[in-house]
């Protein structure tokens, strides 16, 4: 990736608590509302042009941190800085003016597409909000050119969702993402819900289209192969925290938190069959209602020492633009050499 | 009919399992053999819709209208099970072969306990436990204990007094798995049991399988779509397409030189970490309707390899012992 100028996106402290809901009995009783902090305190950067994969495990924030960039969810606190503009602040106007720059591609192409609106209704609807198009002609003219873009036929856009395919769905959710001309797309889970040998049609295309129109990428996966394969650098989250950030090549080949360790050996590799020295994590991913104290990862680290239990580790520097968050950085601990 | 196989525990020969919907007969497993031998562990592989499910949910007798088994012999232990009642099936189903449904929130029951479950389990199954409810209760839970320890679920025994919902994805699938092997079965069919886990907890939960193949010497059939999976775990492979098994054979020989277009297609597609920057290889097309296919190559319309020799019924054909495969390409080979 070429060093550009300012980055696109900067992501300040952004955090995102979901207040639990209360019956009027609880209320009364004052139970206290059960809070998940599911996006604490995250900043990071994403350079124009460059595709930023974000791994971690079912339920750490991955969704409501692409959601909350866009503000789709509300952050809690924090800022997104966007091209230089703080958008945190920004009226529901001018946060609309935004959107037509910054899309998303749902994890679900099953349940984000509603059933009762044919594909040039759901793909023309962002041409219409932003005044992209004059009349029904030229938005049948644009959708038609940006479904047949990501591989569907111009003659099918009078169909519904349910007449597709999943594969097909998730493409009409690429249309929609796309008509608009954005420059920047939150990609969650696009292939996740997808056949493999579909999963690769999608991730050809999204590379291809990404080079024709230098889009930028935050693209979220559990699947380590998929974020290795198509990342720039790659960002680690844990139970709301970010954990490890860097270039794919040092956080793949050189992991320094003691989770995207076990993420690594942990993950099946077709090619060779238990090669790596197994790194097993014991017990169950704890809940972010009530995470652990100190370090949140120390209830499964196998290389935890009493003060992971107490204080909270900060985030530091590791190497060229490589960053890590764990107390044991310093004495290059790695899970797997344990076993050795 | 066939010979069956001595030393197979499971030996399925012919399954047609087909649905009657609105739109017509879908015919879902078509013709499909299946061994299982003692001991080992099957992989089975495919695209969405091909069958997998269907094949095994055949197997366990748990094909419910409008579906039905149209044809084939289903021999475990060499008994052919179609030819049970309903009661001698419930029987079989649980004590000598267990099956993890693909949804473990769904298939347990949010209504009771996990020690209610678990109980209920072993007292249907378990003919040797005491007639005396005080005892056979303490011994059950006894049991039901030593087996969600076993399963690796800290402190078993206050957990049986909480509902599934208590407990994340990853205990569900492994207190699923508890559940099932409550009987000690001797044969489990994991149906993706790993699909909604995490790489960490996954491995963990095959790790948990593997251990106990090893332990109660039991033999697994391990449904997936995912070849690292396979790769790791399986010491054979049947891979599924469209209703059919299309290749099959130990599993680092249909890997490292697969040879149904399918199959290679599948390898090619997947995204590796090693291979960033070189183009992946898509299959191009989506897989057929499985309602009034014709006679012919089920993959043909996303083969790279198409031929007018694909337009009829394909056989499978035997390249060596244990490896098959269903391509006319591979017919002629073997016939020259
Ligand atoms: N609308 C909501 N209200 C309350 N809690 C929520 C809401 N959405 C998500 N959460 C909780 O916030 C946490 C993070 O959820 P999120 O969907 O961001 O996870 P994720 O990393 O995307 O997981 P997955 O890989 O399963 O998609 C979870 O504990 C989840 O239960
Ligand atoms: N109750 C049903 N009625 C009609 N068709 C059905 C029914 N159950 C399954 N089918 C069809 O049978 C075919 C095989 O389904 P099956 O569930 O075995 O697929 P699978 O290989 O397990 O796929 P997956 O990987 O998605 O679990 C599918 O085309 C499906 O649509
Ligand atoms: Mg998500
Ligand atoms: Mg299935």
């Amino acid at each position: 990736m070429t060093e550009s100028q300012s980055p696109l996106l900067s992501l300040d402290q952004l955090s995102k608590t979901y207040i639990g809901r209360r019956s009027l009995v609880e209320r009364l009783m004052r139970v206290p509302p059960t809070n998940v902090q599911a996006v604490n305190q995250v900043s990071f950067d994403i350079r124009r042009g460059e595709t930023l994969g974000l791994i971690g495990e079912s339920g750490c924030g991955k969704s409501t941190l692409g959601r909350s960039i866009l503000r789709l969810h509300e952050p809690s606190s924090g800022k997104v800085v966007y091209d230089g503009q703080d958008i945190t602040g920004l009226n529901p106007q001018d946060m609309k003016t935004m959107r037509r720059r910054m899309q998303i591609i749902f994890q679900d192409p099953y349940a984000s597409l509603n059933p009762r609106r044919s594909v040039v209704e759901l793909v023309g609807l962002p041409l219409k909000l932003h005044g992209l198009a004059k009349n029904d002609a030229e938005v049948r003219e644009k959708v038609a050119y940006i479904i047949e873009r990501v591989g569907l036929k111009a003659n099918q856009m009078d169909r519904y969702p349910h007449q597709f395919s999943g594969g097909q769905r998730q493409r009409i959710g690429i249309a929609r993402a796309l008509v608009s001309h954005p420059e920047f797309i939150v990609c969650d889970e696009p292939v996740s819900a997808l056949d493999v040998s579909i999963q690769a049609q999608i991730i050809q295309l999204l590379q291809e289209l990404k080079q024709e129109m230098g889009l930028t990428y935050l693209f979220i996966s559990h699947d380590i192969s998929v974020i290795g394969y198509l990342s720039d650098r790659v960002a680690v989250m844990y139970l709301g925290d970010l954990v490890e950030l860097g270039p794919v090549e040092s956080v793949l080949n050189n992991p320094r938190h003691p989770y995207t360790q076990s993420l690594m050996s942990a993950a099946p590799d077709v090619d060779q069959p238990g090669k790596r020295d197994r790194v097993q994590l014991t017990g169950d991913l704890p809940s972010p209602m009530n995470p652990p104290s100190g370090c949140k990862f120390h209830t499964r680290c196998p290389v935890a020492i009493d003060r992971c239990k107490t204080e909270v580790p900060v985030i530091e520097s590791v190497g060229e633009g490589h960053q890590a968050r764990c107390h044991r950085l310093g004495e290059q601990i790695s899970v797997l050499n344990l076993s050795a | 009919m066939s010979v069956i196989d001595s030393d197979g525990l499971l030996e399925v020969r012919g399954l047609r399992t087909v649905f009657d919907t609105r739109a017509g007969r879908v015919c879902a497993v078509d013709g499909v053999d299946v061994s299982v031998r003692r001991g080992e562990c099957l992989g089975v592989v495919g695209e969405s819709g091909s069958g997998k499910s269907v094949t095994f949910a055949s197997v366990m007798g748990l094909i419910k209208a409008p579906g039905h088994i149209d044809a084939g012999d289903i021999c475990f232990d060499g008994q052919n099970l179609r030819q049970l009642s309903v009661k001698q099936m419930r029987a079989i189903r649980g004590r000598d072969i267990a099956m993890t449904m693909q949804d473990a929130l769904t298939a347990l029951n949010p209504a009771l306990t996990v020690g209610e479950q678990l109980a209920e389990m072993m007292i249907a199954h378990d003919q040797s436990l005491p007639r005396n409810k005080r005892e056979r209760r303490r011994l059950v839970e006894q049991k039901s204990v030593d087996i969600l320890q076993l399963v690796g679920i800290p402190s078993a025994k206050s957990r049986l007094q909480q509902y599934p919902h208590e407990f994340s994805g990853g205990m569900r699938q492994r207190i699923m798995i508890a559940i099932s092997l409550a009987s000690h079965p001797r044969l489990l069919i994991a149906d993706e049991p790993t699909t909604a886990l995490d790489v960490t907890i996954q491995a963990q939960v095959l790790e948990l399988i593997s251990d106990l193949r090893a332990k109660l010497g039991m033999s697994v059939v391990l449904i997936t779509h995912d070849l690292g999976v396979v790769s790791e775990h399986c010491d054979r492979v049947m891979v599924m397409y469209a209703g059919q098994v299309v290749e099959e054979g130990p599993t680092e020989s249909v890997i490292r030189n697969p040879q149904h277009p399918y199959t290679r297609g599948l390898l090619g597609s997947i995204p590796r970490i090693s291979k960033r920057g070189e183009p992946i290889q898509p299959i191009d097309g989506q897989v057929p309707d499985l309602i009034d296919l014709p006679a012919q190559c089920r993959f043909y319309s996303r083969c790279q390899q198409r031929s007018d020799a694909c337009l009829k019924y394909i056989q499978m054909t035997t390249l060596s012992q244990d490896r098959k495969v269903r391509c006319v390409l591979a017919e002629e080979t073997a016939h020259d």
